[in-house]
């Protein structure tokens, strides 16, 4: 047996409630997780990196469908709405199970990380869409008449005038929904893309140390959702600082 | 493998009641843990404050699915093993009443201070206050959200379907299993949740607008 100093034993006994004949007697083993650190850190980076292209792809998928939306002809407004709708009111898993197995069912065959990536942002884009378009409508219409009047093409209005300012509008509620999007990303372990809740689960089935795995997991997560949010609050102070403050 | 009959449609039709009374368990346990976490964080105690603030920030912070794995095995864990629909709902509320509890904190909040003011001034107390006269105002501007935070909840019972509660998206992967036709069966189980959730969102719809009719007058 491996002897570990006291001082980095990772281990603590716990006896104390006794409440009748049932005692939590229990010793914490964090040893098995110390030892799997590299897996967990290695699953926490594909989570980062995982959420953060599917964010980038939604956000562009987000501004083409936002455009469509509310300046499109009525039949992409319909399409658009209708899928928006659709992703909002069915659960993350199922789509992820439509896409990951039912796909191969029709002939397209996928690997787990690449599943996940589609499925992340199909759901992603969704909301997205919703949000950016709550920025375009947001803005006054006289911006749009002005840059109308002075003679600027569709797109170009919709390129140079409305998107600018719609960014600037949901730059706050695109930060919760990167985070949102993080979060959500645990269920695509489900499928084995090798993100940090399938590390743990890796690691929780060859240790069994199922408690000390996953709260050192959930710990990981808020610390990544906590420093997300302080710097999209830094990076929002940055690009748009306050209008007042100029 | 076998063909997919009118009995499995009738099995994920089944299915559907456990997912509903998932959602009404996780909606009950929630609201009584929300309406506490709400009061907290509206206290006139910084302590409660900041144990209110810290148990949403938990919450809202890390995902659903590993704060159900830690009820589901941190449980057996203690020596008390809970069967994975007493897990789920467990979980579930405890991560519904982080949600409800800030919705409500902002309803209670969205109550003009006046009116607080001319209670104790009043001379009413404190739990007489919030029962007759910020808590009857606050509803009325809750229910739009609470009933948006509904379709949420219904999705996130899907989840208990990872740590083996037969729901529906469970009986769809059962289903799937003996059948193997996936595409129909989860597009099935798919349109199946959003016949749950899509009235739901509109009638938040329809009472968010109404609020907002209410308001602009």
């Amino acid at each position: 047996m491996i002897r570990i100093p006291p001082w980095r034993c990772l281990t603590c006994r716990v006896s104390v409630i006794k409440t009748g004949k049932r005692r939590l007697d229990y010793t914490f083993h964090f040893v098995d997780v110390w030892t799997a650190r590299d897996e967990l850190l290695d699953g926490a980076w594909l989570t980062i990196r995982l959420s953060a292209v599917s964010m980038i792809l939604s956000l562009l998928v987000a501004v083409v469908g936002a455009f469509g939306r509310t300046s499109g002809p009525k039949w992409v407004q319909r399409l658009v709405a209708a899928y928006v709708e659709f992703i909002r009111n069915t659960p993350f898993l199922v789509q992820v199970f439509v896409i990951f197995f039912g796909l191969p069912g029709i002939g397209i065959r996928l690997e787990a990380n690449t599943g996940a990536l589609i499925a992340m942002v199909l759901n992603g884009s969704a909301y997205t869409i919703e949000i950016v378009r709550a920025g375009i409508e947001a803005i006054s219409h006289g911006q749009v008449e002005a840059a109308i009047a002075l003679g600027l093409h569709r797109v170009q209005v919709f390129r140079k005038v409305v998107l600018p300012q719609a960014l600037r509008a949901v730059f706050a509620p695109l930060g919760s929904q990167f985070i949102l999007l993080m979060l959500n990303s645990s269920i695509v372990s489900v499928i084995s893309a090798d993100e940090l809740t399938a590390a743990a689960q890796d690691i929780q089935s060859r240790t069994f140390r199922s408690f000390e795995v996953y709260i050192v997991t959930i710990g990981i997560y808020l610390v990544l959702s906590l420093s997300f949010s302080g710097v999209f609050a830094l990076l929002n102070r940055a690009f748009f600082p306050r209008l007042e403050a100029r | 493998m076998r063909a997919i009959n009118a009995g499995d449609f009738l099995y994920l039709l089944l299915a559907m009641r456990w997912t509903i009374m998932l959602s009404v368990i996780a909606f009950l346990g929630g609201g009584i843990v929300g309406v506490a976490i709400a009061l907290m964080r509206v206290s006139q105690r910084r302590w409660l404050r900041w144990g209110a603030v810290g148990y949403i920030q938990i919450f809202q912070g890390t995902p659903l699915l590993l704060q159900l794995f830690l009820v589901f095995f941190g449980s057996d864990m203690l020596g008390m093993p809970l069967p994975p629909w007493f897990a789920a709902s467990l979980g579930l509320s405890l991560n519904a009443g982080a949600f409800l509890g800030e919705i409500w904190r902002g309803s209670i909040q969205a109550v003009p201070r006046s009116q607080r003011e001319a209670a104790t001034a009043l001379g009413l107390h404190y739990f007489t206050t919030m029962r007759k006269i910020i808590v009857p105002q606050a509803m009325r501007i809750a229910t739009a959200p609470t009933v948006g935070f509904l379709v949420n909840l219904v999705k996130a019972t899907s989840l208990a379907a990872i740590i083996g509660f037969i729901e529906l998206t469970r009986a769809g992967q059962l289903i799937n299993n003996a059948t193997f036709h996936p595409f129909t069966i989860f597009s099935t189980v798919a349109v199946l949740y959003f016949l749950l959730c899509w009235p739901l969102t509109i009638a938040s719809r329809k009472l968010e607008h109404r609020m907002a009719v209410a308001y602009n007058r």
